[in-house]
């Protein structure tokens, strides 16, 4: 598994004020998948994405993503100003396919993992992440 | 004194369980005679198990007046299911006659002239007397506390907790999962829970460093009861540093993870559990949700929005048991479990007459050991009350509308913000305000009152966190608390709208005028999350305003407009 983009674990002191209410998927966002892809059709399912439903710090959310047969992974914050965070590549020899990260989210946003499958198919799978000012719990 | 008796108690046939008929009837009995504490308690002792369950008792060891909310909106699949059905609607659901005990107990009217009929309600002592008499039927039935337990009280808040911790471990608790008590300080929980002597569990409890599975807290307990392998795995409150201040116990982490639910499951089923109880701490909608998502957990014990519900509630081939809060409530369950699986059970939600069920004289004396060093303070008078005053409700309650008239005139605010928890014993008319009343509303490790300046913008902002956290469709969203209460400010709400457009028309009570996105407004508040709030103890600045009113008397709040329920 190798690292070849990672704008992860960026612990600032400062909460993203101005990012309390959703954010919708970008033009970056669509781009960047569609650099990935080569503009391939794209089908739900065989990705597993686990990521938090609310985020308990939107600085440092854990992200783990895991697609049986993947070549390769690409994870995009849809909402964020740079959506790209990683794409995680798998050798033939790799024993399981996945991967955990913690990420920055600017807001309330869909996470979203693209699979390349080893026969060159896409896969989809994504995940919303609240970014809350915090409540009042009961 | 109470002259009625309606039956809380439901039996199900095996067959029943895995079809779709839904559940049984009523075991109604409306027979004229007084109600006894033997006919509280009258069981027929079912099957091979049994469980109790006591949750969000919020460190009420005293009986106390508890009045149910009136206002208990659910959104999206669960609108009008319960527990979002609430007064007539509610009795009517259950055959609940009205004037009876059962009403008195689980809905909101004529609360104050019924409070007067059936007395106060809780009081562990009595607890302690209901989980005793179930033992004596069942010697090694299961007693599963759901947390919120250490918190709510001017005792457990200057004992840190010692005071509850003392006279649960009379009862003998099996286990206990968490909430409130994470605001302790999670040293003070870590030396609390090694003293505890039976399991502390949470299976979503987390090391928030290396975001793996916390070494403190235990997913799951095995016990072998009647000859019958039973597994309880814990779900603490999945918002925990969210809705509560994260920097008190920042090693942890929490969320649903009900991805790691199904593990366990599966794990305590491979090691032959033939009965997996989830002991949680989700809040009712949200267990609703995990049970459709999670296979193979028979019964699930929930707590957090103190909902109290006479029957179970099916999904799927779960149970989920709903048992009050403050004590108001512990609910018998008793399960046949044979080959392997849940045949069939029989439930009754026992409400706790304090002045029907004798108290049990060791935690009895235990608890006013634990209050004498206190007595002075806790019994003084500081005013009295002409209003009934209670917190329960989506929107607002008369104890809230007080603590924000305190806040607007105490701290001199123009805005008043009080959270929207959902713990807090009801004072009736013409009763003293005693030091213990207003810290029984306000205890709290994080009660400093902040008072600051907000643009109307970002008011509303809050408005609206708030109300999504609330109002959410999908329950995994939504943090079981009620809508943050206002003061000095109207607001119109649509439930039905998504984030970002349900709050609107917000209005300055004072001057008429609509809220000024760009204009600063003077806001004071109390239970702030962040870290290094200052400002006076929310119960100080309660106190000085109901001593300087002497008598409490409430308009009727009609500030918040609600639509799209």
């Amino acid at each position: 598994m190798i690292f070849t983009r990672r704008e992860t674990l960026v612990l600032s002191a400062g909460a993203a004020t101005a990012a309390f209410l959703p954010m919708q998927v970008n033009a970056a966002a669509d781009d960047a998948i569609a650099a990935f892809t080569g503009g391939a059709e794209v089908t739900d399912g065989g990705v597993d994405l686990v990521a938090p439903e609310i985020a308990e710090n939107g600085n440092t959310v854990p992200i783990e993503v895991s697609a049986e047969g993947a070549a390769s992974i690409m994870l995009i914050a849809s909402g964020n100003p740079t959506p790209g965070v990683a794409t995680f590549n798998f050798g033939k020899l790799a024993g399981a396919h996945t991967a955990s990260t913690r990420i920055r989210l600017a807001g309330t946003q869909d996470v979203v993992a693209i699979a390349k499958m080893a026969d060159g198919s896409f896969k989809r799978a994504s995940a919303n992440v609240k970014v809350t000012i915090g409540g009042c719990g009961g | 004194m109470i002259s009625r008796r309606d039956f809380l108690q439901t039996t199900m046939a095996a067959s029943a369980l895995v079809g779709a008929s839904g559940f049984g009837n009523w075991a109604r009995l409306a027979a004229q005679q007084s109600l006894t504490q033997d006919q509280l308690l009258d069981f027929d002792t079912f099957g091979n198990v049994t469980l109790i369950h006591i949750t969000d008792l919020h460190a009420q060891l005293k009986p106390i007046y508890f009045r149910e909310p009136e206002i208990n909106l659910g959104v999206g699949e669960v609108a009008g299911k319960v527990p979002h059905i609430t007064g007539a609607d509610f009795r009517k659901l259950y055959g609940i006659e009205d004037g009876s005990p059962s009403h008195y107990a689980l809905t909101y009217n004529d609360f104050t002239a019924l409070a007067k009929t059936y007395g106060r309600v809780g009081g562990l002592d009595r607890c302690a007397t209901v989980i005793n008499s179930i033992r004596a039927a069942r010697p090694d039935a299961l007693l599963l506390d759901g947390g919120d337990t250490w918190h709510g009280s001017y005792t457990c808040y200057h004992t840190e907790g010692q005071d509850v911790v003392d006279a649960m471990s009379l009862l003998k608790p099996d286990a206990m999962t968490f909430h409130w008590e994470f605001t302790l300080g999670s040293d003070r929980v870590r030396e609390l829970v090694d003293g505890l002597g039976f399991p502390a569990l949470g299976q979503n409890i987390f090391d928030a460093e290396w975001d793996e599975p916390s070494e403190d807290f235990a997913p799951y307990q095995m016990f072998e009861r009647g000859g019958t392998k039973i597994a309880v795995i814990g779900q603490a409150f999945p918002y925990m540093p969210i809705a509560n201040p994260g920097w008190m116990f920042p090693e942890y982490s929490f969320g649903i993870r009900d991805q790691r639910m199904q593990e366990m499951v599966d794990e305590v089923r491979a090691q032959g559990a033939e009965l997996v109880v989830c002991l949680s701490h989700n809040g009712f909608d949200v267990d609703r949700k995990m049970a459709s998502r999670v296979s193979g957990i028979d019964v699930i014990l929930a707590g957090h929005t103190h909902d109290a519900l006479p029957e179970p509630v099916l999904v799927g081939e779960t149970i989920i048991v709903a048992s009050g809060s403050n004590g108001k409530f512990i609910s018998r369950v008793d399960l046949d479990v044979r080959d392997g699986r849940m045949m069939g059970f029989r439930h009754k939600l026992i409400p706790i007459f304090a002045d029907v069920i004798e108290p049990d004289a060791e935690v009895a004396a235990n608890i006013d050991a634990s209050r004498a060093p206190f007595e002075a303070e806790l019994t003084e008078v500081i005013g009295k009350t002409d209003s009934l005053l209670y917190r329960r409700g989506n929107f607002n309650g008369t104890w809230d509308d007080l603590i924000c008239d305190a806040l607007i005139s105490e701290r001199d605010a123009d805005i008043a913000m009080s959270p929207g928890v959902r713990w807090g014993p009801s004072v009736l008319p013409g009763q003293d305000i005693t030091r213990e009343d207003i810290f029984n509303v306000t205890s709290m490790t994080y009660g400093k009152a902040y008072r600051s300046e907000m643009t109307g913008e970002f008011i509303h902002t809050i408005m609206e966190d708030v109300g999504d956290n609330l109002f959410n469709t999908d329950p995994y969203y939504q943090q079981g608390g009620d809508m943050v209460r206002i003061g000095g400010m109207g607001y119109r709400i649509d439930v039905s709208k998504p984030m970002g457009s349900r709050i609107s028309e917000m209005t300055l009570l004072k001057t008429g005028e609509l809220i000024d996105p760009s204009k600063t407004y003077v806001v004071a508040g109390w239970a702030s999350v962040n870290e290094g709030t200052e400002g006076p103890q929310i119960w100080d600045v309660v106190e000085n305003h109901v001593r300087r009113q002497g008598t409490i008397s409430l308009t009727p709040n009609t500030s918040v407009k609600v639509t799209g329920a």
